[in-house]
């Protein structure tokens, strides 16, 4: 047997065993990468094959919460894809506005960045007060993060420049405090997002939405777990509302694609049918 | 498989001008680049090149006699099944796309008939990546340092000896130039 036929069966018996014994559900994850990750680990683990990390992710807890926690978040941006956050602004802001009021789904939310920069979209539509903004991930590394708000002071030059590219006429510095290391994002923002763990491998529908964003999470699923979690999105949306996927995710292979109308093919934006 | 980082724009242009008609194997490119440029750089290398050129999308299926680009702001990866995997993890030598995650991934999956091709870089990226392709069988091919109009990448993997062929950027045009055509395609699928 070639080794690379050796270690998938290592990664199958340690993703069975996280399973089994912890319910996190990572089997139907798109395999490159979670192989990547679970190699990651076992570089720094000090155990001699990936089959030697199973007794200890077994028995020993801490082990598994480190692996949990160092299980690379996945790293995104403010205004990433600012094409994206410009075609939010002029198509769908003036629709959401038509709502008395309005419950966005921000999934899989990761370290949280997207998630302000949506808030930020909605304060300048005028649409924030009115908003609740879930944003939810199985990580709650990520969702202490996100729910900080707390962000890299070198990375604004770049997030400014963004944030412009995706429409914004007043300056991104009247989002945040910042200090020489660090920004925090401003709290009339943060009090508009309620964060909890939402795991979208084995977590069912929990709200109705007039907007779902889930932008570069598919890319880490197969394809059954996509078609799955792309049905929780048809069942959370109201007739008419909005699904923001990532710029190179697509409803074209999907099992609800007759579910949805493109409203903007390149920003990967779609409309639920009625 | 290319790897190409500073200096990748005119490399590749000249390098997938060498490339003709009837050429048989996919070609997988990552360049670093700037997170805008990606689309413009497709565009640019089709008129330079007789195979069509273009960028991964998620889950789409890796096509012979095609290149295909890395998408800025994504790694790119290769699944068993030979679909392409995109995935936004932590940059890997300050890059993403990172020549090394997707070498290694390729590496996997075609083993012996995987060749690796480092071109020009000021960046380390791509030689933990050739030498998995050279582990599992695979063939290693870096620019001369001294063609390169930014030899540090090149260099690197060279110096790690992990290389098994240096060539100018002419010589690796004319390397893929004589590859058999389409009749042993199907039999050879030899990715590049």
């Amino acid at each position: 047997m070639d080794p690379q036929q050796l270690e998938s069966i290592e990664v199958d018996l340690l993703l069975e065993a996280i399973y089994r014994r912890y319910g996190h559900d990572f089997r139907n994850y798109a395999r490159a990468s979670i192989e990547r990750r679970v190699r990651q680990f076992h570089a720094q683990s000090g155990c001699a094959t990936l089959s030697d990390m199973l007794p200890r992710l077994l028995h020993d807890e801490a082990f598994f919460a480190d692996f949990v926690t160092r299980f690379s978040i996945p790293v995104t941006e403010l205004f990433r894809d600012p094409q994206v956050y410009l075609a939010l602004r002029n198509e769908v802001m003036p629709v959401l506005r038509t709502f008395p009021f309005l419950r966005i789904w921000h999934a899989g939310c990761a370290s949280g960045e997207e998630v302000y920069s949506l808030a930020i979209l909605l304060d300048e539509a005028g649409l924030l007060a009115r908003s609740t903004l879930f944003a939810t991930d199985f990580n709650d590394t990520a969702l202490e993060r996100a729910r900080a708000g707390i962000y890299s002071a070198a990375d604004m030059g770049e997030a400014s420049r963004a944030y412009q590219r995706a429409g914004g006429a007043r300056s991104l510095a009247d989002y945040y405090h910042a200090d020489a290391q660090h920004i925090v994002m401003k709290r009339r923002l943060r009090e508009r997002v309620t964060f909890a763990n939402h795991n979208l491998v084995t977590d069912g529908v929990f709200t109705e939405a007039h907007l779902v964003l889930c932008r570069n999470v598919l890319i880490y699923f197969n394809q059954a777990l996509q078609d799955r979690v792309l049905g929780l999105f048809r069942d959370t949306l109201v007739r008419g509302g909005y699904l923001c996927l990532g710029t190179r995710e697509n409803l074209r292979f999907s099992a609800v694609d007759s579910s949805f109308e493109v409203v903007d093919a390149a920003c990967r934006l779609y409309k639920r049918l009625a | 498989m290319v790897g190409v980082s500073a200096g990748g724009m005119l490399a590749l242009e000249r390098l997938l001008a060498c490339l003709p008609v009837g050429f048989a194997s996919a070609v997988i490119i990552v360049q670093h680049l700037h997170p805008t440029e990606d689309g413009y750089l497709a565009l640019h290398l089709d008129q330079h090149c007789a195979l069509p050129v273009g960028v991964a999308e998620d889950k789409a299926p890796v096509c012979p006699a095609t290149v295909t680009l890395a998408p800025a702001g994504y790694h790119l990866l290769v699944e068993r099944c030979r679909t392409f995997a995109l995935s936004i993890d932590a940059r890997v030598c300050f890059a993403r796309p990172a020549i090394d995650v997707l070498f290694e991934s390729a590496a996997r999956v075609w083993g012996a008939r995987l060749w690796g091709v480092l071109l020009t870089g000021a960046n380390h990226d791509g030689t933990r990546g050739l030498a998995e392709i050279r582990a599992l069988g695979g063939r290693t091919i870096a620019q001369d340092p001294a063609d390169a109009e930014h030899p540090l990448m090149p260099q690197t993997a060279i110096d790690a000896g992990v290389v098994q062929q240096v060539l100018t950027l002419d010589g690796i045009g004319a390397l893929l130039a004589a590859l058999p055509a389409a009749a042993s395609a199907m039999e050879q699928e030899r990715i590049i």
